[in-house]
């Protein structure tokens, strides 16, 4: 199924495979890591999206499928927490954590601070998130503004295989919570793995295509989004970067803010509707920061206002695309 | 009140056996928790109404012998969950009065360093790992708990303190449920109070015992007098027995009825006074107090000695909290994650 480049020692893997031997290594590795979640055990299927196949069989007590309880799967993943334990849960989409929001808001990201620091809270906790699909309103958002707005809490979004595997990895092995948000549209898709362990430290950005006129900052599936954008503005002349934060708790404002010094010019981009979204805390980050320096506004590429719609034609529509992305690029650059 | 201890009947569900008679050794301590919480509870209020301290507080009064009733049956490593009525709970799970004092006074001598307070009190080193200020929530958290107990295997156990209007919230039957399916080592104790805030229970529930909705998921359940050390002692020892030995949670109601209001200075116009005065004029602490001497053969000047002796720990605890120093600034800062804040 997979290509494995002895070489350079990658290996091309879907996501969902890459989220996968993430899981394996971090469990063989450490008998305190835990996995638990709807229909994540091997007789109910190992997941929606497979991430979890096998590993039951492998690690008997340490994977239990659950019921669809999801108050239940995040609050035992606390409480397993706090004895030493280091559980992995998977609320199967981001729309769920409606479900179990008391539990994630008013625990798991205080806990450690409302007891002084006595008690850790090492949970992490996987969910899908996006649209694209035709899953309608409840089963398409992104949602990444919910969690991120919570102290305590850390955030993270791959764009890639690579990306989702080493983050997975690091919010297992991380003293605090990790929200691990897996663009769904990703998991299917293949690209190059490193072989083994492999970690992407939290907070830290990655420049997926360097350039100097323009700094699109996207994280996500939008970041392939912007790379299709930066292909189109290069055929005008402009060499647009494309900065993927990863992380948006803690958030890499040293690579943004060193990247935007140089190109003079950003426009953030963002798969989440536009009211309230990450977005707007970057922008208002650069203007603080880059005044003086910035030749435009900073500008923003987001969802609309609105629920995600089912039909094909509104949802895409709804969705950010390259022509959407780059016309906004245009418009700074002119 | 007296309640008639009552077990569910299906056929499926391990019954509760027989229990022991306490030592005298238990029923001493149960004293002594349980006058430690009457007299801290005292102190608390009467410094409150004279404006000496500022403290959101939830009193327990009247429910101390639920808290007791445990109490003497668990060690330091077992697990407890609490709600923001929980000073009862966190005396009887051995938190030291000068740390209980010190945190709800928001001090940086509390186990939280002031960041907790009343609400949120944690002690790990005793086990009392979260105190939650979210009605029902404690329960999911009480099942991750006892997960980790099951998975060591080493007979611990985990116990989690919620009201009975905690049986309507979502999290409540989503605990339930899982704990029995996971058949984990988790007491839920359901300190029915006979209020949810200021409702009544007859007009917020749809059974008569909360028990009945412990059966529904084919947990062993048994409704007891909260108000009887005794009983409450029984039911703990049979509950916390079956989880030692691997055989499950259970789930304890315990009837009893809050002597004040919901939070400290609500109005209580919506208890009958008739009903309050009843409750207290049949005051579980002091029906216990006359029990040890009359049926139980402690003499006065025993009991007494231990009243004294709680009221000199009272006395420091409120010494050492009143003079201790309010948390330094940089606390607002430190704790939001294992290294301190986040960008």
């Amino acid at each position: 199924m997979t290509a494995t480049d002895l070489e350079t020692q990658v290996e091309r893997k879907s996501t969902a495979a890459a989220l996968h031997d993430a899981l394996d290594l971090a469990m063989a590795k450490d008998p305190k890591v835990l996995v638990l979640g709807e229909d994540v055990d091997d007789e109910s299927g190992g997941g929606v999206f497979h991430v979890t196949q096998g590993l039951s069989s492998k690690y008997p007590d340490r994977v239990r499928s659950t019921p669809i309880s999801e108050q239940a799967i995040v609050g035992a993943a606390i409480g397993a927490s706090l004895a030493g334990y280091r559980p992995v849960a998977e609320l199967m989409l981001i729309d769920f954590f409606a479900v179990a929001m008391d539990q994630i808001a008013n625990h798991l990201a205080k806990l450690r601070y409302m007891s002084g620091g006595q008690t850790a809270v090492p949970v992490t906790i996987r969910t899908a998130a996006g649209g694209g699909m035709q899953f309608g309103a409840q089963h398409s958002e992104m949602l990444e503004a919910w969690v991120a707005h919570l102290p305590g809490l850390k955030v993270v979004m791959p764009s890639c295989a690579a990306d989702a595997k080493g983050l997975l990895t690091a919010a297992i092995f991380d003293d605090d919570p990790v929200i691990v948000i897996e663009p769904s549209g990703l998991y299917y898709k293949k690209s190059a793995v490193p072989v083994g362990e492999h970690v992407v430290p939290i907070g830290v950005g990655d420049i997926k295509h360097p350039g100097s006129d323009v700094t699109l900052i996207t994280y996500g599936p939008e970041v392939n989004v912007c790379l299709a954008a930066a292909e189109q503005l290069a055929t005008e002349g402009i060499d647009a970067e494309v900065l993927d934060l990863r992380s948006l708790v803690p958030l890499d404002a040293e690579l943004m803010l060193a990247s935007v010094a140089r190109t003079k010019r950003a426009v953030v981009v963002h798969q989440a509707v536009r009211r309230g979204g990450v977005g707007a805390d970057i922008a208002c980050l650069l203007h603080e920061n880059l005044w003086g320096d910035l030749v435009a506004p900073v500008a923003r590429v987001t969802a609309p206002n609105t629920p995600v719609p089912y039909a094909a034609e509104l949802e895409k529509a709804f969705l950010v695309d390259a022509v959407s992305v780059s016309d906004a690029v245009r418009r700074i650059c002119a | 009140m007296t309640i008639t201890p009552t077990v569910s009947t299906d056929a499926e569900v391990t019954p509760l056996p027989a229990t022991s008679e306490p030592e005298r050794a238990d029923l001493r301590r149960m004293f002594e928790l349980i006058t430690t919480i009457k007299q801290s509870d005292e102190r608390f209020r009467a410094m409150l109404a004279a404006g000496q301290i500022r403290v959101t507080y939830y009193s327990p009064r009247g429910q101390e012998c639920i808290s007791a009733g445990f109490g003497v049956h668990l060690v330091p490593t077992d697990y407890c969950v609490a709600t923001y009525r929980g000073l009862h709970d966190a005396v009887a799970k051995g938190v030291p009065l000068r740390r209980i004092w010190a945190e709800f006074l928001g001090k940086s001598t509390g186990p939280c360093k002031g960041k907790g307070g009343p609400m949120h009190l944690t002690d790990p080193s005793v086990g009392l790992m979260v105190t939650t200020g979210i009605v029902g929530a404690g329960l999911p958290i009480a099942t991750g708990l006892a997960w980790a107990c099951k998975l060591r295997d080493e007979s611990q156990v985990t116990t989690v303190s919620f009201g009975d209007g905690a049986s309507n919230i979502g999290a409540f039957h989503e605990a339930l449920n899982l704990a029995s399916i996971w058949q984990l080592p988790v007491i839920f104790i359901c300190q029915n109070n006979r209020y949810g805030e200021h409702s009544r229970y007859e007009s917020t529930t749809s059974v008569e015992h909360i028990s009945e909705r412990g059966r529904s998921y084919a947990m062993p359940s048994v409704t007891v007098d909260g108000n009887d050390p005794l009983a409450v002692y029984g039911a703990a020892e049979t509950a916390i027995g079956r989880a030692r030995a691997g055989l499950g949670p259970t789930l304890v109601e315990c009837v009893t009825y809050r002597f004040w209001g919901h939070v400290f200075g609500d109005d209580m116009h919506y208890m009958p006074a008739e009903e309050r005065q009843a409750a207290m004029d049949a005051d579980p602490a002091v029906r216990y107090r006359q029990r040890l001497i009359e049926e139980l053969g402690f003499a006065e000047d025993e009991l007494t000695s231990i009243e004294n002796a709680v009221e000199a720990q009272i006395d420091d605890a409120v010494e050492f909290a009143m003079s201790s120093p309010a948390p330094p600034l940089e606390e607002l800062l430190t704790d939001v994650y294992a290294e301190g804040m986040a960008r």
